[in-house]
């Protein structure tokens, strides 16, 4: 982010934004997904492999055939594809889905990099920015105001499924089948289905997250793309109280909190550089602790994953 | 949760046992024989799997597979490499393998070997003038506290906040590795390491040899004694008694008097010792200076080999070797087939997915009617 040098320290905030903006929309994308499949009571760690499966598949299919939106689909494609796994799995007796989401964790993130060996060297068409800040002759504020279609995407998505959890069928039974699996039943819904269902949407959004990774910002495949966003995201979700709404919020101060580092870098503050790096994970711990409770579980929590707790 | 009575799958893969006399009562042996048979059949499948995925790779999975056994265990110096790689993962091990007893799942061992090789890095370096008895022990302590600390603040979160452990251990395991770049680079930095940054070596005179007669370092001893005693904590005490009831239901264990608290706590303490020490050892033994090598991945190979031995300390044992094995085999596949050293980590992944999914074939065999179907 070498945008804020030409302002000096007042660029350290523009930066800090700008970043929010910017690293934001994979934690984004991964907390509305995740969110789906805890609405439905279950938990999927393994977001943090498809995350970084989707970062592969969107570079790999961008190149390939040139249009970086089909790389964002492939990218859902394989998510959906990841989900029916962890959803399928833990239809069976006796399958924890903490255990089973780190263990497609593991083979997620293998998998990527074992795939995307041969794509770290080439480029791949990247997706576009809207250019927001046209108006402006300021660099520094028209860079800041570049933001990529994905993220007003992710935007709409967080207030549409706030809605939609509300107010339409799919969302009510959704809700149903996460708050209680016995009334879910009773009313002729199938839980395990909806479940899958639940998991399947939620590693779209995942790999659409991740495609964001390789596809615009940072913008290349390499083994360091993730470094625990997609688990981050997972906790994010129960800080914002398993609210889509709440977790477009808590994504953008997650996003600045990882923008912070480079930003100060930027002007030249460099020590204690990896200090600023661990910000977003020290941000997610204190989070965790100041809104969890050793007595009683969160009200907003679906019952069906209090009890599993 | 999974919650799949109505799921319907007709069979279970079980494989068909040897046809015994007709008077051997297979409604006894079946559940014991269950225990040995549906891991089995998960690893076979889990090695046709990973065949399939290397033949559309390109490769031959047999010759592969000859390659890995080459690179872990054919020769003299790969068996040995595999031991040096096992060694850790013994400790990192224990570090899911005893919370998981009383239910709690931690996965941040990395953290604690790396926060435990920092501290260990920075003892040793201060006890340089120091006798190496006294060195070795600080360097070993300091690694036990550290470590402990880590993952002892993941449960004491756990207790007193309710923050679920997972996420918790995992977020400490990142910071811990920022903690360790962030001093390495800065304030415990040796100015003559200037390719890799390190910190001060801890002298040649400090670091742990190699057992007699092995190109293996003590560390290895230190894991198996270490299993031992947790399967003797576990298994044969109170203590472990009310961790499992713990595991088994909180609720319960609490109302029959176990102080809950603590025991998670304890446990949770321990597990990170002795990561912390599986780091001491990696500076002690391995490199003789904290650095970035310490974050290896043998916190991550660790939770697999847990949730593989079903958190048993002694099962433990074999299973931390054949992971050491398949990660000493990496080096090979790379040189021999050019394949990418993320090829172990696909392995390893399909063989935790296709395990956990086995555990729902546990009971569904009906061994009591297969005795009838014997003896008529």
């Amino acid at each position: 982010m070498s945008d804020a040098s030409s302002l000096g320290w007042v660029g350290v905030p523009i930066a800090v934004v700008a970043g929010a903006i910017r690293v934001s929309t994979p934690f984004l994308f991964v907390s509305l997904g995740e969110c789906i499949t805890e609405k439905s009571g279950r938990v999927n760690l393994g977001l943090e492999g498809t995350l970084v499966m989707g970062a592969m598949a969107g570079y790999g299919v961008s190149y390939l055939t040139g249009s970086a939106w089909l790389g964002v689909l492939a990218a859902g494609a394989l998510g959906v594809a990841l989900g029916a796994l962890h959803g399928f799995i833990c239809q069976k007796p006796r399958v924890n889905d903490i255990a089973l989401g780190i263990a497609l964790m593991l083979l997620g993130v293998g998998l990527a990099f074992f795939l995307g060996k041969p794509l770290i060297q080439p480029s791949a068409p990247r997706l576009s920015a809207i250019p927001f800040g046209a108006f402006s002759n300021d660099p520094v504020i028209r860079s800041a105001l570049e933001i990529n279609v994905l993220f007003v995407i992710g935007v709409a998505l967080a207030f549409g499924l706030e809605f939609a959890f509300k107010n339409t069928r799919h969302g009510m039974i959704l809700r149903t089948v996460g708050e209680s699996a016995e009334a879910a039943r009773a009313l002729g819904y199938d839980v395990d289905r909806v479940r899958l269902f639940a998991t399947m949407a939620g590693g779209f959004l995942a790999g659409v997250g991740g495609s964001f990774l390789s596809l615009y910002y940072p913008g290349s495949w390499n083994e360091g793309l993730s470094s625990g966003q997609g688990l981050m995201a997972v906790a994010l979700v129960i800080f914002a109280r398993f609210s889509p709404r709440r977790c477009l919020y808590a994504s953008l101060l997650f996003g600045g909190a990882g923008a912070l580092g480079p930003a100060l870098q930027s002007v030249g503050y460099t020590s204690g550089y990896y200090l600023f790096n661990a910000a977003p994970y020290v941000l997610t711990l204190v989070i965790m602790i100041a809104s969890s409770s050793a007595t009683r579980a969160s009200t907003d929590m679906p019952a069906e994953l209090a009890r599993a707790r | 949760m999974a919650d799949g009575t109505d799921a319907g799958i007709a069979v279970a893969p079980v494989a068909e046992p040897e046809p015994g006399p007709s008077g051997l009562d297979w409604a006894k042996l079946g559940p014991p024989l269950e225990s040995v048979l549906i891991p089995l059949v998960a690893l076979i499948t889990s090695l046709l799997l990973f065949g399939g995925f290397v033949a559309a790779a390109g490769e031959n999975p047999l010759d592969v597979y000859y390659e890995m056994y080459r690179g872990a265990f054919g020769t003299w110096f790969s068996l040995q490499n595999t031991l040096q790689r096992a060694s850790p993962l013994l400790l990192t091990a224990l570090c899911t393998a005893l919370p998981a007893r009383a239910g709690l799942i931690v996965i941040g061992g990395e953290g604690a070997l790396v926060i435990g090789g920092l501290a260990a890095g920075a003892a040793g370096v201060a006890l340089a003038s120091s006798g190496t008895l006294v060195a070795l022990a600080g360097m070993l302590l300091a690694g036990a506290i550290a470590g402990g600390f880590w993952i002892g603040a993941a449960g004491a979160l756990r207790v007193y906040r309710g923050v679920n452990e997972t996420i918790s251990s995992l977020l400490l395991a990142y910071i811990g590795i920022a903690l360790m770049n962030h001093f390495v680079e800065g304030p415990l930095r040796d100015p003559e390491s200037l390719n890799k940054p390190s910190t001060r070596h801890i002298g040649e005179a400090h670091m742990i040899g190699p057992i007699p007669g092995l190109d293996v370092h003590w560390g290895l001893v230190i894991g198996l004694v270490a299993c031992l005693a947790a399967y003797v904590l576990m298994f044969r005490t109170v203590f472990g008694f009310s961790a499992a009831m713990i595991g088994g239901n909180p609720r319960a264990a609490k109302l029959s008097g176990v102080s809950v608290g603590k025991v998670v706590l304890i446990t949770t303490l321990l597990a990170g010792a002795l990561s912390g020490v599986a780091g001491a050892l990696e500076v002690a033994a391995v490199h003789g200076r904290a650095n970035a090598s310490l974050a290896a991945g043998y916190g991550y190979t660790g939770i697999l080999v847990a949730f593989l031995a079903r958190h048993h300390g002694l099962a433990i044992v074999p299973v931390a070797l054949f992971l050491g094995g398949l990660n000493a085999s990496g080096g090979l596949l790379q040189r021999v087939f050019g394949l990418p050293d993320a090829t172990v980590s696909v392995l390893q992944g399909i063989l935790f997915v296709v395990l956990l999914l086995s555990d729902s074939f546990y009971g569904r065999f009906d061994w009591a009617r297969f005795t009838k179907a014997r003896a008529t």
